[in-house]
């Protein structure tokens, strides 16, 4: 409960009071993210300083009252949701720090900055901030440390966590530490800077991070290759891994997309086709044309009716166009969509792909597939109406028999969106009772008052179930 | 009344969060309700009785409505309607006050008011009235945003009579034959641009009309929520330019061509009109997709840094990007340079700039910025609001010595030789 003095000793500890939102507007405006369920917070703060991020999270301590950080409210898996009111911590306000050192080839930023922005700015160094979730241009990259995000190439360059060097963070007691450092070898203690990237915001709050940036690739090469049997896609993702070449993007599109694309905006795909996967090669530009050549052969000795290269970077541009037409082509038929990412291991996608066909027959839903093929980060989406109660129960079995494909396959319930409120009903099903338990035996030991992102990761209740629309 | 909302709508929206950068008044205000994921979920809120229709009101009268969101969203949530749908309820609910009524119903629609208006304008500036207000203080009455406009106001020239009756026909045979879509506020500030278009219009090929009968497009009273006097004068320009067999109907104004090709979703519900509505919306192009198309030829060279700023609603209603950019490109001797952040409202949005001067100023301060980090010579506009307000930022900026503002119509007249009188 936040008291009329609660606001008081609040205004003391922030710069401005107009970064003190208390309106009923602002309240049901901080209730949702880019995921399911809204939650009014009580208050919402906007810290552009440590300092207050450190004044309020002690204050937050010691009346017990929760506390959720919050980016830009990208998020696919309910990660800033405020599911127990209290404070929300919005941290979009604050990008002043974008500092790029081109000798230690290192970026430092503060929680709001954008994750594109981090990207451009390094690159006028010739540097490249790898991480690209397909929401860089508008998440911060608080958030993607939070929730540790990937995107198109992880498959070459990996994920957030692989580029994070060090973190000024916030512990639930309000005070303020550092983890790691400026340098890429660091084994002094434990390994709290990975630790904290990917917490989801339940071990403290990151004020500050020291990210690696490295050399930018010369140049890129994109092509498109298309298969009349998506078993034979999956034999060619396997084949083009182990040819020596990495690319650094595999997307794939099912039929269901292609068609979907089709007819929203024809672009001249083949619809009689099976699947499509869009491959980028970066490096030297004689270095990649030699190797789309190589690519190309090796994706049709395993069955691929064509590879298409492209000419220029227009030509290129028109290629990923398909891809990025999928969002918009999908939700003409009904307006919602569930984005999932369990991930299996590579050797397993044609068999993902027939699991997810039955469960798609099983529940009579609008299932398509495209995503990051390369890593086996699949994104399974699901279409439908959250307005029709009837179709979403039977929506929020299938995406529970998403899950226990995923896991059943030696995968994860999560490649990149996170936990969250989502999928927390699921974490015994893949780290077993006493792996859940040592996780929440660090929770305690970072958060004893459970003041930081409460409800988040761990399940709250036993038999806790997906709910995506409450009644 | 909240059942006026348009509720099914929102539902299309997903939270994505894509539209926030596109936003200038999430940019310049940095709260969430500010923005228009926000602004949606309100209005779903207060179609389900979350919220009243007072607490989001603030919220939804800073949206400048330049639909950029629209653009950026890549789920097609039509953003434009669920803002209407709003006024529509807040005007029912409280009527605008009884000047703006006025205004928008009996001024703008009125060809013999507007002439008097023009008319008394140019006599104020003619007689060197306006500099001796502004010496001797006497404007200092009026609140700030009116003086500072009345300081960047054009000078008032009269219309051509000779472009505006009868048939203009082009030198060789005709390419197309166009009817004109004058515009009202345009034809009192900006006769003169009128007149170029017509003239570019028949130097490129074109057989040129303009039509007694035509009105106000209507769009300020749709912003404002009366829908009504909106679909009153879609009907009349609808019946009066079906009266000749046009290729197109062709526009120099933005803003109010973003009107005229929805006068089919405004009309979509009137069996009698809808159809005509749709043959009339997609006859109307710009002026600079019709010269673009038909190709125009140069004849003087041009020299300086040139940038174009965009009207919002040519760029994320009519979806005209490229073809004033490619242009100004062909333009012999300038140098064309982008605008950093173009595709960013201006700030200007119809009356926003006079309602709400100091969160337009915000908005324009930040436009600014990014016009002094490419230096340009001449800032290009498509619409007759962001060329009042992109004079006033260069304005406020000092910049009146280094940086001229100019209509697209009149940078390209310049370079094809062709004068308005």
């Amino acid at each position: 409960m936040i008291t009329e003095q609660i606001v008081e000793r609040l205004k003391s500890i922030m710069g401005s009071e107009k970064r003190i939102l208390l309106e009923k507007a602002d309240l049901v405006s901080y209730s949702y993210d880019g995921s399911f369920g809204a939650y009014n917070p009580e208050i919402i703060l906007q810290p552009v300083s440590t300092e207050e991020v450190a004044g309020i999270v002690k204050l937050a301590n010691d009346m017990k009252i929760p506390v959720y950080p919050r980016g830009r409210g990208t998020s696919l898996s309910g990660g800033p949701l405020p599911v127990h009111g209290g404070m929300v911590l919005d941290f979009s306000r604050w990008t002043q720090k974008l500092i790029i050192d081109p000798e230690d080839t290192v970026a430092i930023v503060s929680p709001g900055v954008i994750t594109a922005d981090i990207d451009r700015e390094a690159q006028r160094h010739g540097l490249l901030y790898p991480p690209d979730p397909s929401s860089s241009h508008v998440s911060t990259i608080g958030g993607n440390l939070a929730e540790n995000a990937g995107g198109p190439r992880g498959l070459k360059y990996g994920v957030t966590k692989d580029y994070v060097l060090g973190l000024e963070i916030v512990t639930p007691e309000g005070d303020i530490i550092r983890t790691g450092g400026r340098t890429v070898k660091n084994v002094t203690g434990y390994d709290l800077t990975k630790l904290i990237v990917g917490s989801e915001g339940t071990l403290g709050i990151i004020t500050e991070a020291t990210l690696q940036l490295i050399p930018r690739p010369q140049a890129t090469q994109t092509m498109m290759v298309i298969f009349d049997d998506i078993i034979d896609a999956g034999k060619a993702i396997s084949a083009v891994l182990t040819s020596g070449i990495l690319p650094s993007k595999m997307e794939i599109m099912d039929q269901a997309s292609i068609q979907a694309v089709e007819e929203f905006q024809p672009i001249g795909l083949p619809i009689d086709v099976d699947a499509i996967i869009l491959i980028e090669l970066d490096g030297h530009p004689i270095a990649i044309r030699d190797e789309s050549e190589q690519v190309k052969q090796v994706c049709l000795e395993v069955g691929a009716r064509e590879a298409i290269i492209a000419r220029d970077e227009e030509s290129a541009e028109n290629l990923w166009k398909a891809r990025k037409l999928v969002s918009p082509a999908i939700v003409r038929k009904k307006p919602t969509k569930i984005s999932e990412d369990a991930t299996i291991p590579r050797s397993k996608i044609p068999e993902m792909f027939r699991r997810l066909q039955e469960i798609k027959a099983k529940y009579e839903i609008d299932l398509v597939v495209f995503g990051h093929a390369g890593d086996g980060n699949l994104h399974p989406n699901i279409i439908t109406d959250k307005q029709d109660k009837e179709e979403m129960k039977r929506v929020e079995k299938a995406v529970e028999e998403i899950f226990t494909a995923a896991i059943e396959l030696g995968g994860t319930l999560s490649g990149e969106h996170g936990i969250g409120t989502m999928k927390a009903p699921f974490m015994e099903m893949e780290l077993g009772e006493a792996g859940l338990e040592m996780m929440i035996r660090m929770k305690k030991a970072w958060d004893p008052n459970n003041i930081m992102n409460p409800g988040k990761i761990f399940p709250e209740t036993k038999g806790q179930r997906l709910v995506l629309v409450h009644d | 009344m909240t059942s006026q909302l348009a509720y099914k709508e929102t539902f299309d929206c997903v939270q994505c969060g894509y539209c926030l950068p596109a936003c200038p008044t999430y940019a310049s205000m940095g709260k969430e309700r500010h923005s228009p994921r926000g602004r949606i979920n309100l209005v779903q809120m207060a179609a389900e009785g979350k919220i009243t229709i007072e607490e989001i009101t603030e919220s939804m009268e800073l949206c400048l409505g330049c639909r950029a969101c629209e653009t950026a969203c890549p789920t097609n949530v039509q953003y434009g309607k669920i803002l209407e749908s709003f006024k529509g309820v807040k005007a029912a609910e409280a009527p605008a006050p009884f000047m703006e009524n006025m205004a928008l119903q009996k001024v703008l629609p009125n060809k013999k008011l507007l002439a008097a208006m023009r008319a008394s304008l140019r006599a104020y500036q003619k007689t060197g009235m306006d500099s001796l207000a502004r010496k001797s203080k006497a404007l200092s009455i009026f609140p700030e945003q009116l003086r500072a406009f009345e300081e960047i106001a054009p000078y008032i020239e009269m219309p051509n009579k000779q472009l505006r009756t009868g048939i203009l026909l082009p030198e060789r045979e005709p390419k197309a034959r166009v009817a004109f879509f004058t515009g009202c506020i345009m034809d009192v500030f900006f006769a003169k641009i009128n007149d170029l278009s017509i003239k570019l219009l028949q130097h490129a090929g074109c057989e040129v009309t303009v039509i007694k009968e035509q009105t106000c497009c209507g769009a300020l009273q749709n912003h404002s929520g009366d829908t009504g006097t909106s679909r009153k004068l879609a009907k009349e320009n609808i019946a009066a330019f079906e009266k000749g067999n046009f290729d197109f109907v062709v526009n120099a104004i933005g803003g109010c061509g973003a009107m005229l090709v929805e006068y089919d979703h405004l009309l979509a519900n009137d069996p009698e009109w809808a159809e005509r509505a749709r043959v009339f919306a997609q006859k109307n192009k710009d002026v600079s997709v019709i010269l673009n198309k038909l190709g125009i030829s140069f004849s003087r060279e041009l020299s300086g840094a040139v940038t174009y700023q965009p009207s919002c609603h040519l760029l994320n209603v009519q979806k005209v990007a490229d073809d004033p950019v490619q242009l100004l490109e062909s333009i012999p001797g300038i140098t064309y340079v982008p605008l950093p952040k173009g595709d960013m409202c201006c700030g200007s949005a119809g009356i926003y700039n006079i309602v709400h001067y100091e969160e337009s100023m915000e908005i324009l301060d930040a436009k600014m910025e990014h016009v002094q980090s490419i230096s340009p010579d001449t800032i290009v506009t498509s619409n007759p609001g962001c060329h009042l307000q992109m004079c006033l930022g260069v304005k406020r900026e000092g910049l009146e010595d280094k940086v001229r503002v100019v209509h697209i119509i009149e940078i390209l007249a310049e370079a094809c030789g062709i004068d308005h009188k």
